[in-house]
């Protein structure tokens, strides 16, 4: 929705990756019928930031980033539930919010792109808000 | 219908941005009168994160959201700005001109304003209840299905069923239950947001026998011309299980939509009203937009920015509030005029 925004933020706000080291990841993004988006992810930035930056449908981010609304829920593919790790008790909270709760739920603003994320793949759900 | 209110300045949310709007217009001896579809002033602040801490307030190390609104009432209270809570901002007629704009703003609670500057600063768009996704919900709204309590009364001798694990979903099952035939609550896990006296009261009618709490979902709704009959429960072991239900509560807390903001003839980018970085006047002259709502190259999303765009819009304000007026630019510091304006000369 405010790509701009968005870019602006990360350049501004955002640390800027080491030289040397990878700074892309892929990430593919299956909406909730079946089509798969793959785009390309900054180490360092948010899946949730990453879905916004590329125009994924079905991740709304009303709050921008800040866990406090739960519409970039997300499923993770059962093969990177262990790689993205663990829920935050806030983050199990605001899960509330959101349709449809399973085990591999996440709200994406909360998975940070790391190397070993390369090739994650999340399905979203239908309705956000 | 009610007489129609003349203002100066109609702002239109009653969020932070709108909140220090009313600061910066009270200086330059603007009136204004806030709308907006909460019950309380704070916008996303109070809504979204009362108790979160904001660490990106100049000169306030931390703050929560509910203590920046508090502190910005504070702020604002020599101007005696006037809330009007619980209305949305249905219409917005232009009937001035570009050098001396007027206009006439409705609300849905059928109040009218005829003011001469109008600020948007309505964050995300208006809160709404966020609908379950369960097919044919609609049909049920307002009939059997209920976001909110208008009269317990439609609730005495019905089966209900209430679902989320907050303050709304459990305050409700404790003040529903003496007047419900049976009470349900469904929570997706054994742990809750709510209040633990809250908690611990809704646990000790579980015990009691008084009410029934179910770990699961509700999927799916049965019934006729809007009455519903039963609820269908899935549970976190993947059983599935008709509840009785003439009444349900979903509480899955609030969501933003524009809202009839899309129909005020402004010109709009991806939902988000495009402004100049001078005086955040949108296309429309006398309509400013500030805060979360508006877009700009280099547009940031911080409460802060919105208290800059706020500043400016002020200014450019005055001209059309004051048109025969000279603007003097003036520091609260040392201008006894502003001090004597905020009550400390």
């Amino acid at each position: 929705m405010v790509k701009t925004s968005l870019d602006d933020q990360r350049t501004r706000y955002g640390a800027e990756p080491g030289g040397g080291a990878p700074t892309k990841a892929k990430i593919t993004f299956i909406d909730s019928r079946g089509q798969a988006r793959t785009v390309e992810a900054e180490i360092g930035s948010t899946v949730m930031e990453t879905a916004r930056r590329n125009d994924i449908p079905e991740i709304a981010a009303e709050c921008g980033g800040a866990c406090a609304c739960a519409t970039c829920h997300v499923y993770v593919d059962p093969a990177w539930v262990e790689k993205t790790g663990a829920r935050s008790p806030m983050e199990e909270d605001m899960l509330d919010f959101a349709f449809d709760v399973q085990p591999n739920s996440r709200l994406c603003c909360q998975i940070t792109v790391k190397a070993e994320l390369d090739g994650l793949v999340v399905r979203t759900p239908a309705q956000q808000g | 219908m009610s007489e129609t209110i003349e203002t100066d300045v109609v702002i239109v949310g009653a969020g932070p941005a709108g909140l220090f709007a009313v600061f910066e217009l009270g200086l330059l001896d603007i009136r204004a009168h806030l709308i907006d579809i909460l019950p309380r002033a704070g916008g996303q602040c109070s809504e979204l994160y009362p108790e979160k801490p904001i660490y990106d307030i100049p000169g306030l190390p931390v703050v929560t959201g509910l203590g920046l609104t508090d502190d910005l009432l504070k702020q604002i209270e020599p101007f005696h700005p006037t809330f009007h809570f619980n209305e949305m901002v249905e219409t917005l007629e232009s009937k001035g001109t570009a050098e001396k704009p007027s206009f006439i703003v409705g609300t849905d609670a059928g109040k009218t304003f005829k003011t001469k500057v109008v600020i948007v600063a309505a964050g995300g768009g208006s809160f709404q209840p966020k609908k379950p996704p369960i097919a044919g919900i609609e049909a049920f709204e307002q009939k059997s299905v209920f976001y909110a309590v208008r009269r317990v009364e439609d609730f005495r001798g019905k089966d209900v069923v209430i679902v989320g694990g907050g303050d709304s979903a459990l305050d409700w099952t404790l003040n529903l239950q003496p007047v419900a035939k049976s009470l349900t609550l469904v929570h997706r896990r054994d742990a809750f947001r709510a209040a633990p006296h809250s908690v611990k009261a809704m646990q000790d009618l579980v015990a009691a026998g008084k009410i029934s709490f179910k770990l699961g979902q509700v999927t799916d709704v049965k019934g006729a011309d809007g009455e519903l009959a039963s609820a269908m429960l899935k549970g976190n072991d993947g059983s599935e299980t008709q509840l009785p239900c003439e009444r349900l509560m979903p509480f899955f807390g609030l969501t933003m939509k524009l809202g009839p903001v899309a129909n005020w003839g402004l010109n709009l980018h991806e939902n988000l009203i495009p402004v100049d970085t001078e005086k955040f006047e949108t296309n429309h002259p006398g309509i400013f937009a500030i805060g979360d709502i508006n877009t700009y190259p280099g547009k940031l999303k911080l409460i802060l920015c919105g208290f800059h765009e706020g500043a400016l819009a002020a200014q450019r304000a005055h001209r059309y509030v004051y048109p025969e007026r000279k603007l003097l630019f003036q520091y609260t510091t040392s201008s006894t005029n502003l001090q004597k304006k905020l009550g400390v000369s």
